[in-house]
């Protein structure tokens, strides 16, 4: 009968080391709302979804979440006009065109890319991206969005390429041999066969590859400045969501103030965000596993 | 026939585009490791690395920073991996498709999409201010360890799925209990996947530095720490400091800590690649 306790124990111990992650998720949601709640009482939110200035560290403060969410997404927008071609092309090429060899040798390759901390993103970008950019724009300044931009699609393109790779593999055999046999080139066939065939999942890479740059923090905080801005000129310096979570973490800001409660609605708008484009993802993505489950 | 020579110049053309593609990703890459190393060899040394902090660029070192990152890697695994393994296994072998596992599923799903920055909002408000554990290393590591959580539980279970059924079934009609048939067989015949899956995971903790920062740890500590209590310093964040500094002599600071940064990551990348590697050729089913 001691053997039928211990499994019974065991079952349990297991099902509450999973449930955890559940606590997890909870904890996430009740912090941020129980603490944006108390600061929507200081603030009014309509001042919040408004305003375009932010400026809560200042004797004057205005609290517009605006040239945050902006900077995010000009950031995000110019990673993607990276990521996205050169993913893509990527995915194409090495399931359709590149021999085994070839192949076995650029996946872990991009693996490595991919593996590379992000603090090492945004010391390239300063060092690196943004001088050489400035030889050749011309007013140019040295914390800007563009280049923190370009880094971060280099940064998330093999999540694109392999993802995608990943769903143009699983088409399957026959639609590439019916392609082939009514005399298709590779590529017409990996364009009007095998990617309207796996755009589900290529689509579902392509949201989730915005949802990790619009979380991004390491490579924008080091190359995009700290001066909130409401602009979409790639050229100038400005402050994303996360950025200015970590500029108030870092610096002198009295915890329990007013001041220092801005990063939960900060945190909590970042949080919105990625779980909605994170859901969308993992819907469309669920959608096109089922497509071609036999 | 004159379709037909068309058709063979766009495959031709997109096979060139393809190749240069790949190769601008790799030159970035080179261009990458190359700068940073030309910037960061000629101040790595022996001294640098045991050296501790200093506002003087040339006397500064990784020391506190590194001792940092130790202590953080070897808290984040003892936390993190029982209860990954162990929520792992619940899904895999325990609960398949109850509704309650359906909805640990999405949930894990989700979780592993959160930015790392809301994990460091978490740590801070769950470990730092709740559980009053401060701007210590215990604050720092249990907020590394639910970041990771998902990475491992999602690799483990891909472990665990590998496994046939056939090997449960053989220990099941030789009388065996489920638990038993799992520590006995089951979880010694995915160890070497679940280790690999282990060091990605810790590989990428080793990295982040925005959850620590707003979780509490600090850019500046005179000195290593000694127990779990202590206020630290990492890696990454003394490499965000020292990027963060006027001087052009602290930025050559931050590219040789950056190379031992890289070291450490790629050592434990490879480890893991190549050790997967020969997984897949010794496996016996």
């Amino acid at each position: 009968m001691n053997r039928k306790r211990t499994e019974i124990m065991v079952g349990w111990l297991l099902k509450i080391s999973a449930s955890l992650t559940v606590l997890v998720t909870i904890s996430i949601i009740w912090i941020l709302l129980y603490e944006a709640i108390m600061f929507f009482r200081q603030v009014s939110i309509v001042e919040f979804l408004t305003s375009t200035e932010w400026t809560p560290l200042f004797t004057n403060k205005k609290f517009g979440i605006l040239p945050l969410l902006t900077a995010t997404f000009l950031t995000s927008i110019i990673a993607l006009v990276v990521a996205v071609p050169m993913g893509l092309i990527t995915a194409v090429y090495l399931s359709e065109y590149a021999n085994p060899t070839f192949r076995s040798v650029i996946k872990p390759i991009l693996e490595l890319l991919a593996s590379i901390p992000t603090v090492v993103y945004g010391f390239f970008a300063l060092t690196v991206v943004t001088p050489f950019l400035q030889s050749f724009i011309p007013g140019m300044a040295g914390f800007n969005a563009l280049s923190p931009g370009i880094v971060m699609g280099i940064m998330i393109m093999p999540l694109i390429s392999s993802l995608s790779e990943d769903a143009i593999n699983s088409v399957p055999r026959s639609l590439r041999h019916a392609s082939y046999a009514l005399g298709a080139t590779r590529f017409q066939t990996s364009i009007r066969v095998l990617l309207p065939a796996a755009s589900s999942g290529i689509i579902a890479s392509i949201i989730l590859a915005i949802s990790r740059a619009i979380g991004e923090t390491m490579i924008v905080a080091m190359a995009a400045g700290q001066q909130p801005r409401f602009t979409f000129n790639p050229l100038v310096p400005i402050e994303t969501l996360s950025t200015y979570i970590v500029q108030v973490s870092m610096g002198d800001v009295p915890r329990n103030s007013l001041e220092y409660s801005t990063i939960f609605a900060c945190g909590i708008t970042l949080f919105v965000f990625t779980f909605l484009t994170n859901n969308l993802g993992i819907w469309i993505k669920n959608r096109y596993y089922r497509k071609y489950e036999i | 026939m004159k379709y037909n020579l068309t058709k063979k110049i766009y495959d031709r053309t997109f096979q060139v585009i393809g190749l240069i593609t790949i190769s601008i990703a790799l030159l970035m890459l080179v261009i990458f490791l190359v700068s940073i190393f030309k910037m960061g060899i000629p101040r790595l040394s022996w001294d640098f690395i045991t050296s501790l902090p200093s506002r003087f660029p040339e006397k500064a070192g990784i020391y506190t920073a590194m001792m940092g990152t130790i202590w953080l890697m070897v808290l984040t695994a003892i936390f993190a991996i029982p209860i990954g393994v162990m929520g792992a296994i619940y899904l895999e072998e325990y609960g398949k498709k109850n509704r309650f596992s359906h909805l640990l599923e999405k949930n894990i799903a989700n979780l592993s999409g959160v930015p790392s920055v809301i994990y460091g909002i978490l740590g801070l408000e769950l470990f730092a201010r709740t559980l009053a554990l401060g701007n210590s290393l215990l604050t720092g590591s249990l907020t590394l360890s639910l970041l990771i959580l998902p990475v491992i539980i999602v690799s483990t279970r891909e472990a665990l799925k590998a496994i046939p059924n056939s090997l449960r079934e053989g220990s099941y009609a030789l009388g065996a209990t489920k638990w038993q048939t799992i520590y006995r067989l089951i979880l010694p015949a995915a160890a070497g996947n679940i280790l690999t899956g282990i060091i990605l995971a810790l590989s990428r903790a080793i990295g982040e530095a925005a959850p620590l920062i707003v979780a509490g740890a600090l850019v500046y500590v005179p000195f290593a720490p000694t127990n779990p209590m202590d206020e630290y310093s990492a890696l990454p964040i003394q490499i965000f400091n020292w990027i963060s500094r006027p001087q052009a002599a602290f930025a050559i600071n931050a590219a040789a800590g950056i190379i031992v940064l890289l070291v450490v990551t790629f050592l434990l990348n490879g480890f893991a690649i190549a050790y997967r590697y020969r997984l897949k050729k010794k496996q016996k089913w």
